[in-house]
């Protein structure tokens, strides 16, 4: 067993802990499972996708790679054009979808299930624009780097893994440090006594729905650079999603980062010692074994 | 010509009645108790599994094989897929109410993994073939034997109803509606909801598994492409067009659903050029996930919707937490 599978974890690890970021917090201040939320990810990678082969259309210059890198300037502009379009998207399914049965009181459990349809139909959407075939950012190769101790790593990945790093530390900050961080944990403590003591819980609702779009949207990016891009992307990633939220404790930024990185390393553990075919079924284990332990997971608060 | 169609026309309804019976086994958790449960392709596939290596004729490249009867495989399908359905409820009835939901997904995908991966008990990709046929001897005969599966899938179906409807009027079925309703004031006349909500989840993944059963045992071959998640989404796709809650509206859903499938489908695959299949068939998809969406907002009680029930003064929705 060589050591690179420690590295393939992390890099799996830190995708799955940006989503589960979002999984989280939608979690703890709407109060409902969103299934749709792998479909985000996909959104935000497609999205990327094709404004960045737009913007390339206009300036070919925009599509020469950065050294060392694979792509070109074309990607962090479409990066952030792609955060506001996948953030207005889950603003606009909230305000159709969510945001009517909120108000009509539905329960849990109709939430959970309107999740679940319109996951289905932005899925089959994409694979009705782009059709199901893999599409790439670049077909650049790149060869990997000497990391020392057995590790190697393309200069993508370490990219990733530091765009995580600063990702995770911003959302930390925002969440301890500002006002709206305050208010956003008021409301998920208690909308209705946030509500009584002047916070808008609506705007919070819709902060939290950008906040969780835009890490979904750099997460599906980061697949689609390091793997490929598929209508399924999101899809395939929804488990680990789930159990990296729940593994981390409802709710908790930092524990569904660490939660992520944890699914991630088992996920190529098993692959190491298991084989590659059962690595799906890594997220399911860890969800049971959490559920039968520790259902409130590390950092979360009892039921 | 006309014999022909007929033919087509029981094995249509024969297919769309085996979707029945899964929305039975939904209406059970959904409909009566009001369990979300994501997996329904993975309790189908483990019932139809199990009645498939229980009842094929012994296969050398694959364990099992014991050519016992097609009852027996049905039975066996009840039984573990309604243990399964147990096993993932004691896990997570007693959280929150979409752990569940979570949990069941969870197994939809595992379960696919492994009959994609054990390859000497499932088969593997390949899935399993020569499954006996009830009827197998009328085969010579196309409309004998369409119309002998369908009177047996009827049988079932039929059977399966009146059970239900039974059930639902008996005591327990009084008190798995009360604890839908509130809670608290069933726990309050000591009737323990997290016993009846276990036992209703099981129930209905039995039944599922039967409809695996059922429907593995009439097409005679089975694969993991079969319970892939989109056959969960048509199963709920048919329960809320029919109205949860309501049996007839189940089996109603049901028909229409898969009548509607089967049509689109064939349009498709008549009039839309071939390179273009893949993605009129992913709009389809589209259609079902929004309509999905459209009724919840719209008109939440499908179709015929649960009549009134014993219990007055019902369906105020309530807002949870």
């Amino acid at each position: 067993m060589t050591p690179q599978f420690v590295m393939d974890g992390l890099i799996a690890g830190a995708m799955i802990g940006l989503g589960a970021i979002g999984v989280t917090l939608t979690y703890s201040i709407l109060r409902f499972a969103n299934f749709a939320h792998g479909e985000l990810l996909s959104w935000g990678a497609y999205l990327a996708m094709a404004i960045s082969g737009t913007i390339g259309m206009v300036s070919t210059t925009l599509l020469k790679p950065i050294a060392p890198f694979s792509f070109g300037w074309s990607l962090p502009i479409a990066t952030v054009l792609a955060i506001l379009l996948t953030g207005l998207l889950a603003l606009a399914v909230d305000a159709l979808l969510f945001g009517r049965l909120r108000r009509r009181g539905s329960a849990v459990i109709i939430l959970v299930m309107a999740s679940f349809g319109a996951s289905l139909a932005l899925r089959s959407l994409l694979e009705f624009i782009f059709t199901s075939k893999p599409a790439y950012f670049t077909k650049a190769l790149q060869i990997a780097i000497k990391l020392g101790g057995g590790l190697r790593a393309t200069p993508d990945q370490l990219l990733s893994l530091g765009m995580t790093l600063i990702a995770v530390i911003a959302v930390h900050l925002l969440m301890t440090r500002t006002s709206i961080g305050r208010s956003m944990r008021a409301v998920s403590e208690n909308p209705a006594l946030a509500g009584i003591a002047g916070v808008d819980v609506r705007k919070m609702i819709r902060v939290v729905w950008f906040l969780g779009a835009a890490l979904a949207c750099i997460a599906g990016i980061m697949t689609g650079l390091l793997v490929q891009i598929r209508p399924y992307l999101g899809h395939d990633l929804l488990l680990p999603l789930f159990a990296a939220a729940i593994l981390g404790g409802i709710g908790s930024v930092p524990g569904a980062m660490l939660a992520g990185l944890i699914v991630g390393l088992s996920e190529a553990l098993a692959v190491q010692l298991v084989g590659a075919e059962w690595r799906a079924a890594v997220s399911f284990v860890i969800l049971v074994i959490v559920l039968l332990v520790r259902p409130r997971g590390l950092f979360g608060r009892a039921a | 010509m006309s014999l022909d169609l007929l033919a087509y026309g029981a094995f249509f309804l024969t297919m769309a009645l085996t979707y029945a019976i899964m929305c039975l086994g939904l209406n059970i958790q959904w409909g009566q108790t009001g369990l979300f449960n994501v997996g329904i392709a993975a309790f189908v596939a483990i019932g139809a599994y199990v009645s498939a290596v229980l009842t094929t004729p012994e296969t050398p490249d694959r364990l099992g094989g014991f050519d016992l009867p097609i009852a027996v495989g049905w039975l066996g399908a009840v039984l573990v897929a309604g243990l399964a359905a147990w096993l993932v409820g004691a896990l997570t009835i007693r959280l929150r109410s979409d752990y569940l939901a979570i949990a069941t997904f969870g197994v939809a995908v595992s379960v696919q993994l492994c009959v994609l991966n054990i390859q000497p008990l499932t088969g593997g990709a390949f899935g399993i073939g020569f499954i006996p046929r009830p009827f197998g001897g009328l085969a010579a005969s196309p409309l004998a034997f369409s119309l002998a599966n369908l009177a047996l899938t009827a049988v079932v179906v039929l059977g399966l109803y009146l059970a239900l409807e039974h059930l639902a009027k008996s005591p327990w079925g009084r008190v798995l509606r009360a604890i839908r309703e509130d809670e608290i004031a069933a726990q309050a006349l000591g009737k323990r909801p997290i016993r009846f909500r276990l036992q209703a989840f099981a129930i209905g993944g039995a039944i599922m598994g039967l409809a695996g059963a059922v429907q593995g045992h009439f097409i005679g071959f089975i694969a993991p492409d079969n319970y892939l998640p989109i056959l969960t989404f048509q199963v709920w796709a048919m329960l809320i067009v029919g109205g949860s809650g309501n049996n007839r509206g189940a089996i109603l859903g049901a028909i229409l659903v898969w009548g509607l499938w089967a049509l689109t489908a064939a349009a498709v695959s008549a009039f839309v050029p071939p390179e273009q299949q893949a993605r009129a068939s992913s709009f389809q998809i589209v259609a079902i996930g929004v309509g999905l969406c459209l009724i919840l907002l719209l008109r939440p009680r499908g179709i015929i919707g649960e009549g009134r029930s014993p219990i007055a003064g019902r369906i105020k929705p309530k807002s949870e937490e």
